[in-house]
């Protein structure tokens, strides 16, 4: 199944590598690694998604919790999540597509944020089925480059039930 | 006041009490070897390979519970020293190495010498540093003592380059230490020592399945107290030997590929399975599907990687094996258990019947071949009352070792485990005595493996490091020809040595001192005479060539599916088949 672990490691040389050493060393998946520096420029964000059964799973965030440079880790399929990535497609557009990959775009809530005489690119961000879908539907006009970020996710707020508001009391 | 780098080195070294250091100098490291020359607070070992060095830190370390420290110089340095570390990794030795490298400017140029040490050593250390600033050094140095002492131990790699060594900076050493990434968990679990607790009072059929973690965490006591207290049998790990002592009525000896019988078969067949600092090894488990069917599974380990790494554990404790078996002591004492002793009688049969059915035992002829573990079985019963460190190789006499050499005391074990390194033993041993210059340190070697290292006879003769190192001279890689009888018909691709050095001239050729039995009724003497001389000496033992190592579990067999002897047709491939080279009259080979 696949799992999205949220990784909080010290911003230095090293600890990227110490993270997919980890992985590659002993033999767990990454489907995709995403690291920006946080607020506290001292410490990185990395989202990785990976996957596994419960016992692999279990092993990568003990493992990841054992490295020096990891000062936590979450795995975020414990509770609510949301996740996005973001996707910029350069697209080859003939005149005559031009506009169905204006209309494309503009289903997916996108940008375009580059145009040539011959091209488009095109920003889209949203879960991986969206990505997934825009393009399959720009496949057939021509994709020419494609660069995804990989998904960044984060727990959502536990849902608290809304109180009542207290009775005000008259003041005497 | 300002000083260099390196004085900051050996300033950081004397803070953290280190009083020895395996060294071996190179370009880059010239200027802390100039520093170390000119000082007496510590003693450098001038070793003849620095695998040699990171062995002797490991031997250090294991016999002293303090972290071995070792320096190399950069590249080859550096990488001649990586399976040294590799081993401390697998078998949670602590260690800090400092490796040399070149000038910061020069780093990622391919400068001569250049290697990217903290690279290569990254997934065989805990940690590894690059300093690139003289004013981390003593910092850095603190955190690396820090981290490779504390929690589950291990090696730490400190990459110094050349100008970081001769560069100023004022010398301030810091008192402690806090690394937000990196906070070990000592004490368990309360409620679930209490779980721990009540499966004790039930169980029936009850092991302990003892390893390294007893040793490192000093909790020896506490594991006798537990045994006796509720009275389960112990079964011991290769690196736990001496972590319980093997000549207690509880203790079943060592358990895994080559452990006893009993041991193997009452873990198979308890119902209850208390490890304790172990990590539950392949050779410890065998057929890993298949270990321990019938128990309920306690784990108490340091480390929560290894919990639940390879088997199901119904009761998990995260925390210092000694810690831990004290409070548990503690809640099995404040509660009422009965009457431990006689619940436990029947499965205490079973096992007493088991070892008599199965013992340990080989024939010795007094007028044949002398037999292995007859040598292993003499050198314990005249040496056992000088509680000596003994040392081993890799292969078969490294479990003949471990079978039939009762070690009383922890830290009096230096083996290599998990990366099963040939060529460890001898350097390790020279390590140990570097620590007790006084202590009896034996080394029991291999032919094959003791030629790994045995250039370091130099490092022992010039720093009188008077080891005795006992070579089972088969003239083969025994563990190999023994896998090639069973499961490869008898072809013995090259593991059969052939021309091998006279062990004796070589040992006389460094000025140590060179013995050899040539007859069973020799050996007792040639002990004797070995222990009586103040000075390195090699004894080789020529043995029967074709002697096994027995019990055996085959790789990926289950525990209580033990090969107990060479099977019948086996002899056959020995006397019929086996094509190996005679050299010289003197040495009967059949072919």
């Amino acid at each position: 199944m696949e799992h999205i672990i949220s990784v909080l490691v010290e911003n230095k040389f090293g600890a990227l590598s110490r993270v997919a050493g980890l992985f590659s060393g002993r033999g767990f998946n990454i489907e995709s690694l995403s690291v920006a520096p946080t607020i506290d420029p001292s410490v990185s964000l990395m989202t990785v998604v990976t996957s596994g059964d419960d016992r692999i799973i279990e092993q990568i965030v003990k493992q990841l919790n054992k490295l020096i440079d990891v000062i936590k880790v979450v795995d975020l399929n414990d509770s609510e999540f949301v996740a996005r990535e973001t996707a910029l497609i350069k697209v080859q557009t003939r005149a005559e597509d031009r506009a169905e990959a204006l209309r494309i775009t503009d289903i997916f809530r996108g940008n375009v944020i580059d145009s040539t005489a011959t091209t488009y690119t095109i920003e889209v961000t949203g879960d991986a089925k969206k990505i997934d879908a825009i393009l399959n539907l720009l496949q057939p006009l021509g994709i020419k480059e494609l660069a995804r970020t990989g998904r960044v996710a984060i727990a959502r707020e536990p849902i608290r039930p809304v109180v009542a508001q207290p009775k005000r009391v008259a003041r005497t | 006041m300002k000083i260099t780098g390196a004085e900051i080195f050996l300033e950081s070294l004397k803070r953290e009490g280190v009083k020895t250091l395996f060294a071996l100098p190179g370009g880059v490291v010239l200027k802390i070897f100039d520093v170390l020359h000119q000082q007496k607070d510590i003693n450098v070992i001038l070793t003849r390979h620095e695998q040699g060095a990171g062995h002797m830190a490991e031997g250090y370390a294991k016999a002293t519970g303090k972290a071995g420290v070792a320096l190399v110089t950069s590249g080859p340095g550096m990488t001649n020293v990586i399976t040294a570390l590799t081993d401390a990794y697998m078998d949670s030795v602590p260690l800090v190495c400092f490796s040399g490298q070149v000038t910061t400017a020069l780093i990622g140029n391919d400068a001569f010498q250049e290697a990217d040490n903290v690279g290569l050593s990254r997934p065989c250390t805990k940690y590894n540093f690059l300093v690139k600033d003289v004013n981390d050094l003593a910092v850095t140095i603190k955190e690396a003592f820090y981290i490779a002492t504390t929690g589950r131990p291990g090696p730490v790699l400190v990459d110094i380059p050349k100008d970081v060594s001769m560069n100023k900076a004022d010398f301030k050493y810091p008192g402690s230490v806090s690394i937000r990434g990196y906070n070990p968990t000592y004490e368990g679990n309360k409620w679930q020592i209490k779980q721990a607790a009540e499966a004790i009072a039930k169980a029936r059929k009850p092991v302990l399945y003892v390893g390294g973690g007893v040793i490192f965490s000093g909790a020896t006591e506490e594991l006798i107290e537990l045994a006796e207290l509720t009275q389960i049998p112990v079964d011991m790990t290769l690196m736990a030997l001496g972590g319980f002592p093997g000549d207690h009525p509880l203790s079943m000896g060592m358990m895994g590929m080559h452990g006893t019988y009993w041991a193997n078969m009452a873990v198979h067949y308890s119902d209850l399975v208390i490890a304790v600092g172990a990590r539950f090894d392949d050779r410890v488990t065998g057929k890993v599907s298949e270990f321990c069917p019938y128990a309920k599974v306690i784990h108490i380990d340091i480390d929560p990687t290894s919990i639940r790494k390879n088997v199901h554990v119904d009761i998990p404790i995260v925390g210092d094996c000694k810690r831990v078996l004290q409070e548990l002591i503690r809640v099995l004492k404040a509660s009422a258990n009965g009457d431990l002793t006689s619940l436990r009688k029947p499965w205490m049969d079973q096992i007493a019947e088991w070892k008599r059915a199965h013992p340990l035992a080989y024939e010795q002829d007094p007028q044949g071949a002398i037999k292995p573990q007859h040598l292993i079985q003499r050198l314990y019963d005249l040496t056992k009352d000088r509680d000596p460190i003994v040392s081993t190789d890799v292969g078969q006499h490294q479990m003949w070792t471990a079978q039939f050499f009762k070690l009383a005391k922890p830290r009096r074990w230096l083996t290599s485990g998990g990366l099963g390194t040939m060529g460890f033993g001898f350097p390790a041993a020279l390590g140990a005595q570097a620590a007790f210059p006084d202590k009896l340190v034996l080394c029991v070697a291999g032919d094959g493996s003791v030629q790994m290292n045995a250039q370091e006879l130099a490092t022992a003769v010039v720093h009188k490091l008077p080891v005795k190192v006992f070579v089972i001279n088969n003239r083969f890689h025994g563990m190999v020809r023994q896998w090639q009888d069973l499961f490869y018909e008898g072809r013995y691709a090259s593991s059969f040595l052939d021309v091998y050095p006279d062990f004796v001239k070589l040992a006389e050729a460094y000025g140590a001192v060179g013995l050899r039995p040539s007859k069973v009724s020799d050996i007792d003497d040639t002990i004797r005479e070995a222990l009586a001389v103040n000075q390195p000496v090699v004894v080789d033992v020529p043995v029967d060539q074709y002697e096994n190592c027995y019990p055996m579990i085959p790789a990926g067999g289950c525990n209580h599916e033990m090969i107990l002897a060479d099977p019948p047709e086996l002899k056959k491939k020995q006397t019929a088949d086996a094509r190996v080279a005679t050299q010289d009259g003197d040495t009967v080979l059949t072919a």
